[in-house]
């Protein structure tokens, strides 16, 4: 591991810690607008990040240490998932620790560690949360894993940087099955981010929640932290996208003229992607819980369909 | 191999394990009624007979196959024995868990138990000895009175608690499959042989079988092995036997037995068959991969933690002949490399399933000590009660969920990695069928997650469901060792897979000709079984960065902000009534795979109607293939006997008759 | 892949834009959005077949090109449109299998099609060979669509991109029919379609409903 991969590294590290509340709080803006609502502030979900820190934790009786210690681990999981995606730069020494597949293995992690902290304190709605949660995981995460599949296959790495390096200085050609993974990606993101139409970021009625259900109970420095990671999860979600679907620009190795040139540029690129899920998300209604199969089914087979498609047209 | 290879010192330390386990048994077999001396004297040195065995097994991994002709045995039909880099593996399976389950015995057999403690540890041991005599046989007349006393020991260890008429039932229907397995094996050598008339190993290595004969007996092993370890269709046996048997019996049939099986198709299909053909290895895989699909479907519905794990069982079984299939599929086309992958994937989930399903089974036996209570709808919230059993049963969860950085993770991503190099198959249907296939895999997988947060939320988390829960007591002393020793070993091969690989390697050379990791490539700290470009994981790496990131985390909140705690009733929103019963159950958890797996399951609902002073609402959750396969099956085969029945009449002179006609009949034909 | 021309590559891309939507349909539950499926279909048959005409040089494909639009972009949706409208039948399709296991079948009718196609895109010496089997999986899919949909409109829609399908696969593997081929198929699905249309009427004229499981009563009583 050289010092500027070492560099890098950190830098994309914290530029993902830095700028996921601010892509949230963009998302949340643009879905205002596109609904005639009066917009909260960019910057409300670093406030209320703070806000929360600042605040007592109230932790329910007969949690067990489990429940304190979850908002930890799934932090800590989006994190090294963070380190995982090229943002700005393929040089990522972490990268070489965890593909794909293990990528795919954090988010599970984070899911199942989320899952069973919800079913600790033994509410009703904790429980349904976290059913709802893995009932969505189950179709999601092979999905994922498909489109990912889909992308080793063009590549013939399942190392995100490679990935990613084949895929933006690549011969100029054009890939059907990217094209399919892509649909099914978007799908999945929507499912996975507890965005519409599966899930509803802004519900306040407990029995429609999927993610809020689950985090109910906590509050405080707890719920600051599982805050965080959630938005951590858009912008990791948002980089695969990007990394995947328009690498260009991503700069080669660690070239540093090419990260400060890349960083107006993932800027421009998360600020149209924030666009289009708040548009997403304002054109389409919720399904009912038992439509999502149908929903994340569908994804499923898209990316089944994609790795078919390019072993017909592209082999 | 060219001269007999002369027995060495593991072979005989093995033999000498076997030996060890058979006197110990012998000894319970004197002393039937002192418990006291069974549990504290009997299980312990059992524990060590299997440490040792295990530690001379694993440094036997890289001897060159050794071989002894033992003067016991049938009449002129001397036993051989041999032990290669093949038996040695399933050895350190069978000696690490048989340890970690015999400590765990140690406070588990009480007295009230049906069968007498003596009896009991008796079977046990044979019940090991026997597994160990399969794992070394080289003959098939070894192999086949070692397999049919481990069939035999674990039958009555399954109905321990005989005087239940379930379990008796479920005792018969074990032993049934269990014998129409043997069947198939016994057929199985019968065709290997190839007319020699050798049923020595060594002689169906280097007979040639013409024709269709090769598949013939492939199959037959299959059907058998199958049987043994639950493929589909004929998995009836195992949620039923499992659940019936005490739970260190449950480990050991779920951890170690199931590998037997394993070990046998190993032995059949890519040792004493000479070639392979590529249709095999995809109809291993299909076969396996609905077995996995089949089994963590209907994991998701039960109610009975044991029939979970059991279906769980069902569901491991499945992917580990998936991996056979893809191994098999690779060899044939000669691709070694790849064929090695897959191979060292099917060894490493061999080798977890026996350390996380022990532990887990084991798990749920301190569970049901301390509460008396099997069922997922009357647990909960044990984590408070028993925290040393919670901690270990959730890194099992983990690790069988597939999640890094625990090793049910590593063998799943070789699987995987061997999976997705397959376009390079020569065959255009195999390759688009592949991954399809391994989305199936990946599926299979997700579920699991699904199904192991259902069994430890529900029985761990949440708040006791029933008062008498407020009593459960932690494990004794040796049951937490032995728990703690599992859960050690399924973290310690989650983040060390390099040298497990490597251990890994003389078995991987004998299977597929090559080792699985190309030389130079990884390192103990990093795996990359083809090059570091294609692929490369380095669990203790993401271990380490979780913990960094975990523990930088909590002492920057409390350095920034604060560590402040306050204690509060939970949120009800605003309907203070709220009971534990309120809870999901494990019922309503399963509901949604239920709905849409609906065509799986063959339901039964009692649904209330409004009118009911007690309304109640159960579910029963019934094999399809229980009702279209077996039933029909056994409905023939009751017709049949009453058409054989009208010849019995009861009069001495009708069945001379019958003899008389058969004589004439005989000797019209013979003439 | 590189190697191959960029018209080639754009109708490879076409072939699996194509592929995507036969999916749709397969998925889709409403009748409008089914129509707008299919003229979407339409615009990629399009421009699949002007893509053909400008890379190969074959002036009578921009003709079929034409009538493409015309026919199946335009003038289709807009009587399917119009036949919803008379007969008031907005409802959502409910299939018989559910939608999940539709895909499954479909999935595996892919690869059996993908199968089927590799010999004969192995002999074949157009660039384009490998859209052949993405074109008979659309077929197949259609057909899935006619099979497992209970009412007359998304029948005929399944019909007609069965048509599609077909028409793909002459134009991207072969370079297309003779015009007078073409032209004929183009004005049997216009009578078609008509036909059917008229048909529709009677049929909801006896049944109340355009549900086909109606027409079950027609048969002999026993």
């Amino acid at each position: 591991m050289t010092a500027s991969g070492f560099l890098s590294q950190l830098l994309q590290l914290a530029v993902a810690l830095a700028l996921a509340p601010l892509l949230v709080g963009w998302v949340n803006q643009c879905r205002a607008w596109l609904q005639n609502r009066g917009a909260p502030p960019l910057l409300l979900p670093y406030r209320t990040i703070h806000k929360l820190f600042s605040k007592d934790a109230v932790v329910a009786h007969g949690a067990s240490p489990l429940f304190r210690l979850t908002p930890y681990v799934v932090f800590g999981a989006m994190c090294c998932a963070a380190a995982i995606v090229p943002s700005l730069a393929t040089d990522l020494p972490f990268a070489r620790a965890a593909d794909a597949i293990a990528l795919v293995g954090l988010f599970a992690l984070a899911r199942m560690f989320i899952a069973l902290a919800a079913m600790d304190v033994g509410t009703a709605f904790g429980s349904l949360g976290a059913r709802r949660e893995m009932f969505v995981g189950f179709l999601a995460e092979p999905a994922l894993l498909m489109v990912l599949f889909t992308a080793s296959l063009i590549s013939g790495s399942t190392s995100l940087p490679t990935i990613v390096e084949t895929l933006a200085h690549r011969e100029l050609g054009i890939y059907p099955s990217l094209a399919f993974a892509g649909v099914a990606f978007t799908m999945v993101s929507l499912a996975e981010n507890a965005r519409i139409p599966v899930d509803n970021p802004a519900t306040h009625l407990e029995l429609t929640m999927i993610h809020e259900a689950m985090v109910l109970e906590y509050s405080a420095r707890h719920l600051a932290l599982l805050e965080w990671a959630a938005a951590l999860k858009l912008f990791n979600y948002s980089c695969i996208g990007l990394a995947l679907f328009l690498p260009a620009g991503i700069a080669e190795g660690s070239d540093w003229l090419g990260m400060a040139a890349a960083a107006p540029l993932l800027v421009a690129k998360l600020a149209a992607g924030g666009f289009a899920l708040a548009l997403i998300e304002t054109l389409s209604a919720k399904l009912r819980i038992f439509r999502a199969p149908e929903f994340l089914g569908t994804a499923f087979m898209l990316a089944v369909l994609a790795m078919l498609v390019h072993l017909l047209l592209e082999s | 191999m060219s001269a007999d290879p002369a027995p060495t010192f593991a072979l005989w330390a093995t033999l000498a394990a076997i030996g060890a386990w058979l006197v110990l048994g012998a000894i319970g077999l004197a002393a039937p009624r002192r418990l006291r001396f069974v549990s504290r004297v009997l299980f312990p040195l059992g524990c060590a007979v299997g440490a040792a065995l295990a530690a001379v097994a694993l440094a036997a991994l890289d001897d060159a196959p050794a071989t002894l002709v033992l003067p016991l045995g049938l009449p002129d039909l001397p036993f051989h024995v041999r032990l290669d880099a093949l038996s040695a593996f399933f050895l350190v399976i069978l000696g690490a868990a048989g340890c970690a389950i015999s400590l765990f015995s140690v406070g588990y057999f009480r007295s009230s138990d049906g069968t007498a403690p003596g009896l009991v540890c008796f079977l046990y041991h044979a019940f090991l000895a026997s597994m160990a005599a399969v794992l070394v046989a080289d003959d098939a007349y070894l192999f086949m009175v070692a397999w049919e006393s481990m069939a035999l020991s674990s039958y009555f260890l399954v109905t321990t608690e005989h005087r239940i008429p379930e379990i008796r039932r479920a005792g018969f229907l074990y032993l049934l499959i269990a014998h129409l397995g043997a069947i198939a094996i016994l057929l199985c050598f019968g065709v290997l042989q190839g007319g020699s008339g050798d049923y020595a190993f060594d002689a169906m290595r280097s007979a040639t079988l013409a024709g269709a004969w090769p598949s013939v007996a492939f199959f037959l092993a299959l059907f058998g092995f199958g049987a043994k370890a639950g493929l589909l269709p004929l998995h009836v046996w195992l949620p039923e036997a499992h659940p019936a048997a005490p739970s260190p019996v449950s480990a050991l049939m779920s951890g170690v037995m199931l590998k037997t099986a394993i070990y046998g198709l190993l032995r059949v299909g890519f040792d004493l068959l000479p070639f392979h053909a590529w249709w095999w290895g995809v109809v291993a895989l299909a076969l396996g991969l609905l077995t996995a699909l089949y089994g963590v479907v209907f994991a998701a519905a039960q109610t009975d933690m044991k029939r979970l794990l059991a279906y769980s069982s069902i569901e491991n079984i499945g992917i580990l002949v998936a991996g056979i299939g893809l191994a098999i599929l690779f060899s044939a086309y000669g691709m070694a490399p790849l064929a090695a992958i897959a191979a060292t994937a099917v060894c490493y989930h061999a080798l977890n399933h026996a350390l996380f399903k022990s532990l887990l089974f084991l798990a749920t036996g301190s569970v049901l000590h301390a509460t008396r209570e099997r069922s997922l709808g009357r647990l909960g919230g044990l984590i408070h009660r028993m925290p040393w059993v919670a901690g270990c049963a959730l890194v099992g969860t983990l690790a069988i969920a597939g999640l890094p950085p625990l090793n049910g993770f590593v063998s799943e991503w070789m699987l995987l990695q061997a999976f997705l190099f397959t376009p390079r198959l020569p065959q255009s249907f195999v390759n688009m069928l592949v991954p399809v296939l391994a989305a199936a895999l990946v599926l299979a997988a997700a579920l699991a997650a699904y199904v192991m947060v259902k069994f430890y939320g529900v029985v761990f988390l949440g708040q006791p469901r029933e008062p008498g829960l407020a009593n459960a007591h932690d494990a004794g002393r040796p049951e937490r060792v032995a728990l703690v020793a599992l859960a050690a070993g399924c973290v310690a091969l989650g983040v060390f897979p390099g040298p497990v690989i490597g251990l890994l390697e003389p078995l991987t050379v004998m299977l597929a000709g090559v080792p699985a990791l190309a030389p130079g490539q990884g390192s103990w700290l990093l795996l990359a079984p083809i090059s570091e470009q294609r692929a490369s994981y380095a669990p203790l790496v993401v271990l380490v960065v979780i913990a960094a990131v975990v523990l930088l985390a909590i002492a920057a909140v409390r350095r920034l902000w604060h560590g402040r705690v306050r204690r509060a009733p939970p949120w009800d929103c605003g309907f203070p009534l709220l009971t534990p019963r309120m809870q999901d159950t494990a019922e309503g958890f399963g509901q949604p795979i239920r709905q849409v797996f609906e065509p799986f399951f063959r339901m039964e609902r009692e649904l209330p109607t409004p009118f009911d002073a007690a309304p109640r609402y159960s579910v029963t959750i019934g094999d399809r293939l229980w009702h279209a396969l077996y039933l029909p099956v056994a409905r023939a085969a009751e017709a049949a006997a009453r058409v054989v029945g009208r010849l019995q009449q009861g009069r001495i002179s009708v069945y001379l008759v019958y003899s008389f006609l058969t004589l004439l009949a005989l000797l019209f034909f013979v003439r | 892949m590189a190697g191959l021309p960029l018209y080639a590559q754009l109708i490879n891309l076409l072939a699996a834009i194509l592929l995507l939507l036969a999916f749709a349909m397969l998925a889709q539950r409403r009748v409008l959005s089914l129509i707008d499926l299919f003229a979407a279909q339409g615009v990629a048959l399009t421009a699949s077949t002007a893509i053909v005409a400008w890379g190969t040089g074959q002036t009578h494909l921009w003709f079929s090109a034409a009538l493409t639009l015309v026919l199946k972009v335009f003038v289709l949706p807009w009587i399917l449109y119009r036949l919803i409208r008379r007969l008031d039948v907005r409802w959502d399709v409910e299939g018989m299998v559910n939608i999940p296991t539709t895909m499954l079948i479909g999935i595996v009718l892919v690869v059996f099609s993908f199968n089927l196609a590799y010999p004969i895109s192995q002999l074949a010496s157009t660039v384009t060979r490998s859209t052949l089997g993405i074109a008979i999986a659309c077929v197949m899919l259609s057909f899935l669509m006619m099979i497992t949909r209970r009412k007359a409109i998304p029948q005929v829609i399944g019909f007609l991109s069965m048509e599609n399908g077909l028409f793909f696969a002459a134009t991207s593997a072969t370079y297309g029919m003779p015009m007078v081929v073409e032209l004929g198929i183009a004005l049997d699905v216009l009578v078609g379609m008509v036909i059917l249309g008229v048909f529709f009427f009677q049929i909801r004229e006896q049944f109340d409903s355009l549900d086909l499981k109606h027409l079950e009563k027609l048969k002999e009583p026993e």
